[in-house]
């Protein structure tokens, strides 16, 4: 062992939901060592579109996603000291036909029960506002009060400030075994950390299964590849982050001009070897989506595209809470493509789940018992809704 | 094994070598190529409409720039040669092309790549000026459009080609300023054992050195650059000269290179295995000596698989296409492999004693102020990097990269990858083996979307046969 670490809650994965747990235990003078297998902030949470948003989101994660918005988000720079270039842009849902009217306009009412106000743009009112919309925009639901930050910098600036508060971090090393007993946890990882806690935060995104099958919780994670593509900087003219019915695509425009567009997946995912690949006629195919609905996106160049390796529940949402099986244990992952937003206040859920016992946030939609066979015990069964997409 | 659909990419003499290797051989593999007509960067012609002189081109290499635009145009009918198209994405087993014809998808079975070279450069105050250009570019001005970059231009840097272009550039009318070496005299003196082996090439480096000093061009050695100046516009460069003393030259225009790096990131698209290579200070694919990547059907050839010049290349490109035939059951003359191979191993001795004697100055990168730009694409600065390593714990390229932008933008870290390495490496204490490098991402260069989404052209995924 080149290392052994005594500490309280152990970690693995540094992620934006691991950080944030962190760092939340942390300031409630918690002791934390955080493992991940490669950098922090550097997996999904580091390499997606970096969509802050709440419209089209599934509407148990709506109290989730409005802590989120209301107590990190928007101040990130007092939460972590930097904004990470995060901006309340609003978000721009397109439909492109009336079934996709009644789609948008359905969702707004039953948003509107959880406190999330959208407005419903005609075509009339789009071409107003939005002259930059082709033909295929027939109509839009608006949400003012989302938005977007750059995901390369937020993992990392909160992995700072958690190890400004004392939190060991140690990137680059991968838990390859995990013994528990009687007093806690024992975790060991390939570059000869040993690590032992009282309590375990499995946040390891596309390899949380891996760790929860350890315990016997069985959950079935797809790997995603969501697909990105970046242009150029273009004339600053689309403010607001964009998304369509479908989820065929999602696009921004940042201030310096550049037209980042993600897809839902596609790409070739190699877990084991920690490696995705991008699928050019999938990055072509958005591309055409693209043009169709904002025309001038072609007059780009594509500079660069890249993807990245997350993890999918059945039914798109989250695993997040108590262990069914192992008492100490708690489940973050899972987060199915839209985890970005989430990520700060699922960090304090978990501090409060190990802390308290209970969070304060509802979180009864998310537990892995949902996945649990009949023959298991608990019973839930797996819920399907559509998949929505940041 | 006529039946092997071959791809290469690049029509320099590497890629011309291969083709005509592969012909030979019975094959008709798909030539794709970036450029209007072949070539490469070092025999690239002038637009049809022009008529100069061999010599005026390519100086003493007038007949080997004949010789392989002859070979390359012989193979035209027997090749299935597509010019002026990108190969923009790389999957094992497929190219993703765009160009004339529109985009394009072209199954392969074997793939040589023959990428070639760019102007290695290292950023200093300034060089962002309009009127300030690499070596190559500005080289490419006069041979492709007969134009020379500016009207007084001063010349700086280190490597062959720094006196090669200032030559072409003399003989051209144009005014040389100067021409200032980052090289001190002494390292040239201790490489000549290992130059020696250059022959001829060495005697041409002479004869450049003799003619520009015939013509009073001054020329300076032990050099340390300090900044291009003007307002809108160069007005003239800023430097320290081996004695310490400060200077400046007036001149409307500044080439300047240090030496070149190899183009490889389709080889990095293949998920070839790359190596750090301390000759050219960068992170190289792996090959053997006939030019095998560690991906199976992946061949590398040129200066796209670490510099080693245009002679080189040839054999390298003749080579890599032998083991190609090889790999795939075709007959091959052993014995003529082996005296490619000799040859080979006495130029890599050579590009050693160059590299000897014009050193890539790597001491600069400390120097380089805060305030100077490294990425361009990006507006990047030297102390925004610093401030990332020091202060947000950036101690690989890669997070560099995120935390900065720094090589995110149009050239994706092409131009300013090799500096910034060195400056972080520098900032940290650290040897550039250690601090990761950029990894390659497609598109290679950028890629029109507008070109990208237009329609297929019927027949256009025909197979490369």
């Amino acid at each position: 062992m080149s290392e052994r670490i005594d500490t309280e809650v152990a970690i693995i994965g540094g992620g934006l939901g691991g950080c944030s747990a962190a760092l939340h235990l942390s300031r409630r003078g918690v002791p934390v060592a955080l493992l991940d297998k490669g950098a922090v902030g550097a997996g999904a949470s580091g390499v997606n579109f970096g969509g802050v948003r709440r419209n089209g989101r599934h509407l148990e994660e709506l109290p989730l996603a409005e802590r989120s918005l209301v107590d990190y988000w928007r101040k990130l720079e007092s939460w972590i000291g930097s904004d990470c270039e995060y901006a309340e842009t609003g978000h721009l849902k397109f439909g492109r036909d009336e079934k996709d009217a009644a789609e948008l306009e359905a969702y707004a009412e039953q948003a509107l029960a959880h406190g999330l106000k959208l407005e419903i743009l005609s075509r009339n009112a789009l071409e107003e506002r939005c002259p930059w919309v082709g033909e295929d925009g027939h109509v839009a639901s608006w949400s003012p009060t989302d938005g977007q930050a750059n995901p390369r910098l937020v993992g990392p600036a909160i992995a700072r400030a958690a190890r400004a508060e004392g939190v060991e971090i140690r990137e680059q090393s991968e838990v390859t075994a995990i013994v528990q007993d009687g007093h806690g946890f024992e975790l060991e990882t390939e570059n000869g950390i040993l690590v032992r806690a009282k309590a375990l935060i499995n946040a390891a995104g596309a390899w949380g299964a891996k760790i929860a099958a350890m315990f016997g919780e069985e959950v079935i994670l797809e790997t995603v590849t969501p697909q990105m593509v970046v242009t150029e900087p273009m004339p600053y003219v689309i403010e607001p982050v964009t998304g369509v019915c479908g989820g065929s695509f999602y696009l921004r425009q940042i201030p310096r001009g550049n037209i980042i567009i993600g897809n839902g997946g596609g790409g070739v995912a190699e877990l084991d070897a920690s490696r995705a690949y991008v699928v050019p006629e999938r990055t072509l195919e958005t591309l055409r989506d693209v043009v169709r609905l904002i025309p001038r996106v072609a007059d780009a160049h594509v500079i660069r595209v890249w993807t990245g390796l997350e993890g999918a529940t059945p039914d798109h949402t989250p695993v997040l809470g108590p262990s069914r099986t192992t008492p100490g244990l708690f489940h973050s992952f899972g987060y199915s493509g839209h985890g970005f937003q989430l990520g700060p206040a699922a960090g304090a859920v978990l501090a409060e789940l190990v802390r308290d016992g209970k969070s304060k946030s509802e979180i009864g939609a998310f537990g892995i018992e949902r996945f649990a066979k009949p023959e298991e015990g608990s019973g839930g069964t797996a819920r399907r809704a559509p998949n929505r997409r940041s | 094994m006529t039946a092997h659909r071959i791809l290469i990419v690049g029509a320099g003499p590497a890629g011309t070598r291969a083709a005509e290797t592969l012909v030979a051989h019975g094959l008709r593999p798909v030539v794709v190529d970036e450029g209007q007509e072949s070539g490469g960067q070092i025999y690239r012609r002038e637009p049809p409409a022009f008529s100069r002189k061999g010599r005026d081109l390519y100086g003493f290499e007038a007949l080997k720039a004949a010789r392989m635009h002859r070979v390359f145009d012989a193979l035209k009918e027997r090749i299935d040669y597509r010019p002026a198209t990108l190969v923009w994405n790389l999957s094992r087993g497929d190219a993703w092309l765009a160009g004339p014809r529109g985009p394009e998808r072209l199954s392969y079975d074997a793939i040589l790549l023959a990428s070639g070279a760019m102007d290695r450069v290292i950023p200093f105050a300034g060089w962002t000026l309009p009127g300030v250009y690499t070596l190559g570019g500005a080289q490419v001005a006069l041979k492709y459009q007969a134009c020379l970059v500016g009207k007084r231009t001063l010349f700086m840097g280190t490597g062959p080609l720094l006196y090669l272009v200032a030559y072409q550039y003399a003989r051209h009318g144009g005014e040389v300023r100067g021409v200032l070496d980052t090289a001190r005299l002494g390292q040239g003196i201790a490489a000549l054992p290992k130059l020696a082996s250059g022959g001829r090439t060495l005697l041409k480096g002479l004869y450049y050195h003799a003619r520009l000093h015939s013509r009073g061009v001054p020329m300076r050695s032990g050099i340390l650059p300090l900044a291009a100046e003007g307002g809108a516009a160069l007005e003239g460069f800023r430097y320290r000269d081996a004695k310490g003393r400060e200077r400046r030259i007036a001149c409307d225009a500044l080439a300047f290179g240090f030496g070149l790096r190899s183009e490889t990131q389709l080889a990095d698209l293949l998920g070839c295995d790359f190596r750090f290579d301390p000759l050219n200070r960068q992170w190289l694919p792996e090959i053997d000596a006939d030019g095998r990547a560690s991906v199976e059907r992946v061949y590398l050839a040129g200066d796209g698989a670490g510099a080693t010049g245009a002679d080189a290349a040839e054999l390298r490109g003749e080579l890599a296409a032998l083991a190609l035939v090889k790999d795939h059951g075709g007959e091959v003359d052993e014995r003529h492999m082996a005296r490619l191979r000799r040859g080979l191993s006495r130029l890599t001795r050579f590009r050693e004693g160059l590299e000897a004697a014009f050193p890539f100055p790597r001491h600069l990168a400390g120097g380089i102020s805060d305030e100077t730009i490294l990425c361009r694409c990006e507006a990047v600065r030297a102390g925004e990097l610093r401030a990332a390593a020091r202060e947000l714990g950036a101690d690989e390229i890669n997070r560099v990269k995120a935390f900065t932008r720094l090589g995110m933008g149009r050239c994706q870290g092409r131009v300013c990858g090799a500096a910034a390495v060195e400056v972080l490496a520098h900032c940290l204490g650290r040897e550039v083996s250690t601090l990761g490098r950029l990894r390659g991402q497609a598109p290679v260069k950028p890629l029109s979307i507008a070109q990208a989404t237009a329609p297929e052209e019927a027949g256009g995924s025909e197979k490369a046969a």
